[in-house]
C-alpha cells in the first residue's frame, strides 16, 4: 500500500527577482502617495493658521485683507462659480451637439478627423485661449453684451447698472466681465467634455440602435430613445469634469478679468474674481500669514474640485458598466 | 458598416460550403477575391428635393433677416442679424420639410440642423482661436533672431529685429526634462504596481492619484512656492518650476498609463506565467512591450499638458531675460510664462513677441500631439508592418536555432527530430495573435 504522505503546500516562494520587483513597484506606489499626501497635508496645515483666525466667516467675508485679519472668499467664491456657470452655459450645448454630431451624424473619414481635432484642441495651452480672449473677444464681444443688456435687462443678472442703480450703456462698463471670462473658459473646456460625451455615446449598444431604427424611428428618435439614455452618465460626468477644470482655470481668467472684492451679480458688468486668479494676483506680496490665507483659499478650491471630480468619475464608471451589458 | 461586413462574411461561408461539396474534400479558408461583391451602395445620400429644401430655407432666411434689419424694423447689429437669420432658417426649413413629411421627420431634420450648427460653431471657434494666434504671430516669427537670440539686450521699445525667446525655449526644455525624468519612471512604475501587484494598497494609491488629478494647477504652484521656495531654497528656480510641473503631471501620467496597461490582454500574461516566467520577466518582456505605444502616447500627452501649463510656473520659476542653464540657481523662464510676461506690456512690439512665443508653444504642442497620434493610433499588441516583419524574422531565427540544437544533440530529443522543424516556432511576446487584437477595445482617446 502506498502511504499517503502529508499534503504538499501549494504556496510558492517568490524568486529573488520577484521580491525585488515587488518591493520596487511598492516603493514607487508609496512615493506617489507620499507626494500626493504631502501636498494635501501641507496645504491643510498651512491653511489651518488662517482658518483658525478667520473661522467660519472665511466663507462669507467679502474683503481680502489678511494684514488686518479681515479676509474671506465670499465674493471670490461667487465670482468663481459665476465664471464656471457661464462657461457651462456656453460649453454644454456645444459639447452635447458636437458629440452627437460626431458619433451619430457624420461617418467615415470625417468622423476620425473630427475626433482627432477635438482631442487636439483639448491639448491647446490655456494661455493661447487667454490671448484670444484678451486681444480679440474683449473688443468684439461688447456689442453682444450691450445687445443682451438692452433687450434682457428685465432679468436682474443681465442688468448693467452703477452703484445708484442707473443703467449704464457705455462700452467701458462691459469690459473685463465675468461674461467674457466665462466664454473663454467655456471654449477651453468644450473639447474635454465633447471627448467624454462622444466616448459614452459611441458605447450605446448597436442592437438597441438597430431595433429602434427597425421599428421605424427616425435618427433623432433613435438618439432620443437609445443613445441619450445610454449616454446619460457620460453627459453628466463629462459636464462635471469640465466644471472641475473651469473652476480651477487660472491664467485665461487672470488675463481677462479686472479683480474686485465685492459680490457682483451683474455678469455683464466689469469686474469679477476667482480663487485661482486671487492666488496668482496676491502670492507675491503676501506675508507669512497672507500666504496661509491664500493656502486656505486654495484648499477650499481643491476640495470643491475634488467633490466635483469624484462625483463625475463615479457617475461615468457606473454608466459604463450598464452600457456594456448587451 | 456591420451589416455589410456580416453579409460579406456570410457570402464567404456560402462559398466555402459550395466548394466543400464540389471541389475539395476539406474545409479551407476562402481567399479574398474568390467571390465578386458588387459596389457598396451609398446609404447616406440626399435627394434633390431635400437639398433644395436646405438651400431654399437658407436663401429665404437671409432675405428675411436683411429685410427686417434694413427696412421694416429698427433692429440693428450683426449679432442680431445672425440670430434672426438662424431662427428664420429653422422656421422655413421645418415648413418646407413638413410639406412632404410627418412630424417625426420634421423633428429629425430640425435636430440634425441644430447638431450640425453646434459642430460648425464649435469647430470654427476653436480653429479661429488657433488661427488668430498664428496670424498675429506673423509680425515676430519671420525674423530668425526671434528664436536664436535672448531678450537680454533688448528693451520694450526695440524693434522686432532685435531680441528673441531662445532663453525661454531653453528654460522650457530643461524644466520639462527634469519633470519627465521624475514623472516617467515613477508614474509608469506606479501604474505597473496598480495593475500587476494589486491589493488594498494599490486601490488606495489609485484613489489618491485620481483625487490629485483634481488639484488646480495654481494650487500645485502655490504648494511648491510655500514648501520648497520659502522653506528650502529661498529663491525661484527652474528646479522648483519642474517640481510644480511634476506634481501636476504625475497623476495624469499614472492615470493614462493605468488605462493602457489594463488593456493588455490577460491571456498574454497567463501564457507567459504558464511558460514558468517570474512576475518581473512577464512585466518586462510581455506587458510593457505590448503596451509600449500606449505608454508612449500617455507620456507625450502628459508632456503636452505640462509644457502648456502657465499657472504653476508663474509662481515658481521667476522671470528673467537671460539664458540660465542652471536649474538650481536663479530664475529660469519658460515659454508659457514668457507669453504672459510679453503681453502684460503695452508696447505693440512686445505684444507681437507674445503672440510669436504663443505660436512657437502652440506648434510645439501640436507637434507633440501629432507624434503621439502617429505612435498611439494602434491598440496594444497591434503591430506596424515593419514591426511585424521584425517579429517574423525573429521567429524564423528561433526556428532555425531550435532545429540546429535538436540535430546537434539528438540524445536529448530522440523522438522524431524531423518533425520539430515543422512545428511553428514559439512567437515572441510582441506577436500577439493578429485576429485577437482586432477584438481588443480600442485605446481610449486621451
Amino acid at each position: 500500500m502506498t502511504a499517503i504522505t502529508e499534503r504538499r503546500s501549494l504556496a510558492s516562494k517568490p524568486s529573488r527577482s520577484d521580491s525585488v520587483f515587488k518591493t520596487v513597484t511598492f516603493a514607487a506606489g508609496a512615493t506617489t502617495v507620499g507626494i500626493m499626501l504631502a501636498v494635501g497635508l501641507f496645504l491643510s496645515l498651512r491653511a489651518s493658521d488662517a482658518l483658525s483666525v478667520a473661522g467660519p466667516s472665511f466663507l462669507v467675508e467679502q474683503q481680502w485683507s489678511p494684514e488686518t485679519k479681515v479676509f474671506g472668499i465670499g465674493a471670490i467664491l461667487i465670482g468663481t462659480f459665476t465664471i464656471a456657470i457661464i462657461a457651462m452655459a456656453v460649453a454644454i450645448p456645444l459639447a452635447l451637439g458636437t458629440a452627437l454630431l460626431i458619433s451619430e451624424v457624420v461617418g467615415g473619414k470625417l468622423r476620425g478627423f473630427l475626433v482627432s481635432l477635438v482631442d487636439l484642441m483639448a491639448a491647446v495651452p490655456s494661455v493661447v485661449y487667454g490671448l484670444w480672449g484678451l486681444f480679440f473677444l474683449q473688443a468684439n464681444v461688447i456689442p453682444v453684451s450691450q445687445w443682451i443688456s438692452t433687450y434682457f435687462a428685465w432679468i436682474p443678472i443681465f442688468r448693467v447698472s452703477d452703484a445708484s442703480g442707473d443703467v449704464l450703456t457705455e462700452a467701458s462698463a462691459f469690459t473685463s466681465s465675468a461674461f467674457i471670462a466665462g466664454i473663454v473658459v467655456g471654449l477651453m473646456v468644450v473639447p474635454t467634455q465633447t471627448s467624454i460625451m462622444r466616448e459614452a455615446f459611441s458605447q450605446a449598444p448597436v442592437g438597441e440602435r438597430e431595433a429602434a431604427l427597425a421599428l421605424g424611428s427616425t435618427r433623432w428618435g433613435m438618439i432620443r430613445t437609445v443613445v441619450l439614455p445610454f449616454g446619460r452618465g457620460g453627459v453628466i460626468g463629462g459636464t462635471m469634469l469640465g466644471l472641475g477644470r473651469a473652476l480651477g482655470e487660472t491664467i485665461a481668467v487672470y488675463m481677462i478679468i479686472s479683480p474686485i472684492f465685492t459680490i457682483n451679480w451683474e455678469v455683464l458688468k466689469t469686474g469679477t474674481n476667482s480663487v485661482s486668479a486671487l492666488i496668482a494676483l496676491r502670492y507675491g506680496e503676501a506675508s507669512e500669514f497672507g500666504l496661509s490665507a491664500l493656502m486656505a483659499a486654495g484648499l477650499v478650491l481643491f476640495i470643491i474640485t475634488l467633490i466635483v471630480n469624484f462625483t463625475a468619475s463615479s457617475i461615468v464608471s457606473r454608466s459604463r458598466s450598464g452600457a456594456e451589458t448587451s | 458598416m456591420t451589416v455589410i461586413d456580416e453579409s460579406r462574411r456570410a457570402g464567404a461561408d456560402d462559398l466555402a460550403l459550395f466548394e466543400v461539396e464540389e471541389v475539395s474534400p476539406r474545409t479551407h479558408t476562402p481567399r479574398p477575391g474568390d467571390k465578386v461583391i458588387g459596389n457598396r451602395r451609398t446609404l447616406r445620400t440626399a435627394t434633390l428635393d431635400e437639398r433644395f429644401n436646405v438651400v431654399g430655407a437658407l436663401v429665404a432666411a437671409i432675405a428675411l433677416a436683411t429685410l427686417l434689419f434694413g427696412w421694416f424694423t429698427p433692429l440693428t447689429g450683426a449679432v442680431g442679424w445672425v440670430v434672426v437669420a438662424f431662427i428664420a432658417f429653422i422656421g422655413f426649413y421645418s415648413l418646407l420639410v413638413s410639406l412632404r413629411s410627418d412630424g417625426q421627420e420634421v423633428r429629425d431634420r430640425i435636430m440634425t440642423v441644430l447638431l450640425v450648427s453646434a459642430g460648425v460653431v464649435l469647430f470654427s471657434a476653436l480653429i479661429f482661436v488657433v488661427a488668430f494666434t498664428i496670424i498675429r504671430a506673423q509680425d515676430a516669427l519671420p525674423h530668425l533672431n526671434f528664436i536664436t537670440e535672448t531678450m537680454q539686450l533688448t528693451g520694450p521699445l526695440d524693434p522686432l529685429t532685435m531680441g528673441g525667446i531662445l532663453h525661454a525655449i531653453i528654460g522650457t526644455v530643461i524644466q520639462i526634462s527634469i519633470a519627465l525624468a521624475i514623472t516617467i519612471p515613477l508614474g509608469i512604475t506606479t501604474a505597473v504596481f496598480l495593475n500587476e501587484i494589486g491589493g488594498k494598497f494599490a486601490r488606495f494609491v489609485r484613489t489618491i492619484s485620481d483625487a490629485m488629478t483634481a488639484l488646480p494647477s495654481i494650487v500645485a504652484g502655490l504648494f511648491v512656492y510655500a514648501a520648497i521656495i520659502q522653506l528650502i531654497t529661498h529663491q525661484r528656480s527652474g528646479f522648483a518650476a519642474a517640481m510644480a510641473l511634476t506634481v501636476m503631471m504625475l497623476p495624469i501620467v499614472i492615470r493614462s498609463s493605468d488605462v493602457v496597461l489594463r488593456l493588455v490582454p490577460g491571456n498574454l500574461r497567463e501564457a507567459s506565467y504558464a511558460l514558468g516566467t517570474t512576475r518581473w520577466r512577464t512585466v518586462w518582456h510581455v506587458v510593457l512591450p505590448t503596451a509600449r505605444s500606449g505608454l508612449v502616447t500617455a507620456v507625450i500627452l502628459g508632456t503636452a499638458r505640462g509644457i502648456g501649463e502657465t499657472s504653476p510656473v508663474l509662481l515658481t520659476s521667476g522671470i528673467t531675460a537671460v539664458t540660465n542653464f542652471n536649474p538650481f540657481a536663479g530664475p529660469m523662464i519658460s515659454l508659457p510664462l514668457q507669453v504672459f510676461d510679453f503681453v502684460k506690456s503695452p508696447e505693440p512690439a512686445m505684444i507681437s513677441r507674445g503672440f510669436g512665443t504663443a505660436a512657437v508653444l502652440l506648434l510645439l504642442v501640436l507637434g507633440l500631439f501629432t507624434v503621439a497620434r502617429l505612435i498611439g493610433g494602434r491598440g496594444p499588441g497591434q503591430l506596424s508592418d515593419a514591426q511585424r516583419r521584425r517579429v517574423a524574422a525573429a521567429s524564423a531565427d528561433d526556428m532555425v536555432r531550435m532545429a540546429r540544437s535538436v540535430s546537434a544533440t539528438p540524445v536529448t530529443a530522440p523522438r522524431k527530430p524531423a518533425h520539430v522543424a515543422s512545428v511553428p516556432a514559439p512567437q515572441p511576446p510582441d506577436a500577439s495573435p493578429e485576429p485577437e487584437s482586432e477584438n481588443l477595445p480600442k485605446e481610449p482617446s486621451q
